[in-house]
């Protein structure tokens, strides 16, 4: 089965104070499909007037929303995620052309782990207590978490509805009100969403502005108005955004990105059966999202007795991978989400063979037929080298893995850890010591045993060293987006006794 | 002949100099990590904290070329060319919304390159 592109608007406008409005300058741009470089539609280019807008429209909403029940916002919380479910397949859809990722897996992943966030958080805030500790006979310490205010939260383009899905909820739950700034690369979805919620939440809850980082993104990170920044994204912006945050003391959440060290210990091969064959799976994610992921297992590392035998199966199992019409149902590759990714992906493709490392799948730009043809697609590459390399370091952003050996646990655990980030690690055996210590010895937030990519809400999910810090997806990310307010109660009735 | 480790192209040149006319002093930072990681990024100097951390890798039209220390271990042996493609990166690198995106292209240090900045 088959879908095609789907139909848009000429324009939309930025959502602010329960309405859409077009942008106080009357400034648009193009936003065009990966797919095939068509037009979608037009945004808004939206300047610091339009960002101040949203501010005081959310800190007006902020004391009335503040204080709403935890019946009320789950309720809420749960509308959306009804609202998205019943239409997941428009949703999918829309991504699919916004992002240029295959109706798979917006159909399967992006859209039902959304409305999952949804609901895990309103399930949280339902279950939740503060707590209260009486410190002495007459002394009582009681803690009730209240909301920080107006959180601006920035999120990239890899995952457009799922990490607004990520970012809002949380934020929501916790009381606050947000102004969203979504990637100028993929306005789409969260445009369709706030069409479908506009009358869901009281006005200035949620606002969503459009545009380019230097004249939106960076007017709402420094905004005085707010007060906290939640960002995803790369390295240089994270820090900008935290210098912006100093001058308003602000807190910040960051998560930005890994270059995540993939390991299979010799075990994996010991019998040919459906373990094996998932471990191959395991290894091919690389290519999953076209590896537009974060935590794409960008680094694959294979002990080197088993490393000719295992290679072969995932050099087999990678070059079988389907990449075509982003819009059909059996595609498991889609097209890179921009013409600026595809030609750094291409640039890294370049460097890579320069610097030694040998193509063992892909290594090229894929050249797809027709309308396709407009669009930005990379094969699924293998490239295998040593741990030096630049395509080993760097978060290239592409279906590009970079594949070396390892004698034993020891040199598996230096090459995994020889990296400046920590966001995400696999770990695949069938021995017991193995999957518990090589874990806990691997520096990052997120180690996946025995399987990869899975992303359940209920998992904290976050960085170590330069991948960022705060914990998404679970009840921990309540607590980035509240602070404690602690009411200290004397029941005794008789003075000090100091004057 | 003057050694350099990176270089810059005509066509990103000329966006450069727009840019000049519109902000005033620039600098590039190269960025690292996810999205539109890994990409020269440009801001008006001043805009970013730098300190002894940040390698000055060389000057492109008189805009100065950082990238973190930590980063510049993995690529101290590669010459970069910043260079203009169509795009739209989602940073507040300043030439987004003209439309473009700086890239970079590398390539190895020559042997000669080599011996002049990495003399470890």
């Amino acid at each position: 089965m088959g879908y095609s592109k789907p139909k848009f608007k000429t324009k939309y406008g930025n959502f602010i104070n329960g309405e859409f409005v077009a942008p106080v300058g009357g400034q648009y741009f193009d936003n065009t499909s990966p797919i095939d470089n068509s037009l979608i539609a037009k945004y808004p280019r939206s300047q610091k007037e339009d960002v101040e807008n949203a501010v005081a429209a959310a800190n007006a909403a902020k004391e009335a929303w503040g204080t709403t029940s935890a019946t009320e916002r789950a309720t809420l919380l749960n509308k959306v995620a009804d609202i998205i479910e019943a239409n997941l397949e428009e949703f999918a859809l829309v991504d699919t052309c916004d992002n240029g990722k295959p109706i798979r897996e917006t159909l399967n992943a992006d859209v039902p782990l959304s409305i999952d966030h949804w609901r895990y958080f309103a399930a949280v805030i339902r279950a939740e207590e503060g707590s209260a500790t009486e410190l002495d006979a007459n002394t009582l310490s009681m803690n009730i978490k209240e909301p920080l205010g107006v959180v601006a939260q920035i999120i990239p383009w890899n995952f457009p509805l799922l990490m607004l899905s990520w970012k809002l909820p949380p934020a929501l739950a916790a009381g606050n009100c947000v102004i969203l700034k979504p990637a100028e690369q993929t306005p789409s979805s969260a445009t369709l969403l706030l069409e479908k919620i506009s009358e869901v939440f009281p006005p200035g809850v949620i606002n969503v502005i459009h545009g380019f980082g230097p004249e939106a993104g960076k007017p709402l990170a420094s905004n005085s108005g707010i007060d906290k920044v939640a960002f995803t994204g790369e390295t240089t912006t994270g820090q900008l955004i935290m210098q912006y945050a100093s001058k308003n003391l602000n807190p910040v959440t960051m998560e930005l990105g890994g270059k995540s060290p993939n390991i299979f210990f010799n075990s994996v091969m010991d019998k040919d059966d459906a373990f094996l064959d998932k471990a191959i799976e395991g290894a091919v994610l690389f290519a999953f999202n076209q590896g537009e992921v974060c935590t794409c297992p960008s680094r694959l590392l294979v002990q080197e007795d088993i490393y000719d035998a295992f290679m072969e199966k995932v050099v087999a199992r990678t070059n079988a991978a389907i990449q075509a019409d982003p819009y059909d149902v059996n595609t498991m590759v889609g097209a890179q989400a921009s013409n600026d990714q595809y030609e750094k992906i291409l640039s890294y493709l370049k460097i890579g063979k320069e610097e030694g490392a040998k193509v063992l799948a892909g290594g090229a730009a894929c050249k797809l037929e027709g309308t396709l043809s407009n669009g930005f697609y990379i094969q699924p590459t293998i490239l295998e080298g040593h741990n030096k390399m630049r395509v080993f370091q760097e978060e290239i952003f592409g279906p590009v893995v970079a594949v070396t050996k390892f004698k034993d646990e020891a040199d598996a655990i230096a090459i995994a850890n020889d990296t400046l980030y920590g966001l995400g690690a696999g770990v695949w055996s069938r021995d017991a010591h193995q999957l518990y210590q090589v874990p806990r010895a691997i520096k990052a937030g997120r180690v996946w045993v025995n399987c990869y990519h899975a992303y359940p809400a209920h998992a904290p999910f976050g960085g170590y060293k330069k991948s960022g810090f705060g914990r998404e997806n679970h009840l921990m990310m309540m607590n980035h987006y509240r602070q404690t307010k602690n009411m200290l109660i004397s029941y005794d009735k008789n003075k000090l006794g100091f004057f | 002949m003057k050694y350099s480790r990176v270089a810059i192209t005509d066509k990103a040149v000329e966006v450069l100099n727009l840019l000049k006319k519109k902000h005033g002093e620039l600098i590039f930072h190269q960025s690292g990590g996810c999205c539109d990681g890994s990409s020269p990024m440009v801001f008006e100097e001043g805009e970013m904290y730098l300190d002894e951390s940040d390698i000055l890798l060389g000057q492109l039209e008189g805009v100065n070329y950082y990238m973190n220390q930590d980063q510049f271990e993995y690529w101290k042996h590669t010459h970069l060319t910043i260079d203009l493609t169509k795009g739209r990166g989602s940073s507040f690198s300043l030439e987004i919304p003209l439309g473009v995106r700086f890239i970079i292209h590398s390539r190895l240090l020559t042997d000669e390159e080599n011996k002049l900045f990495n003399k470890n």
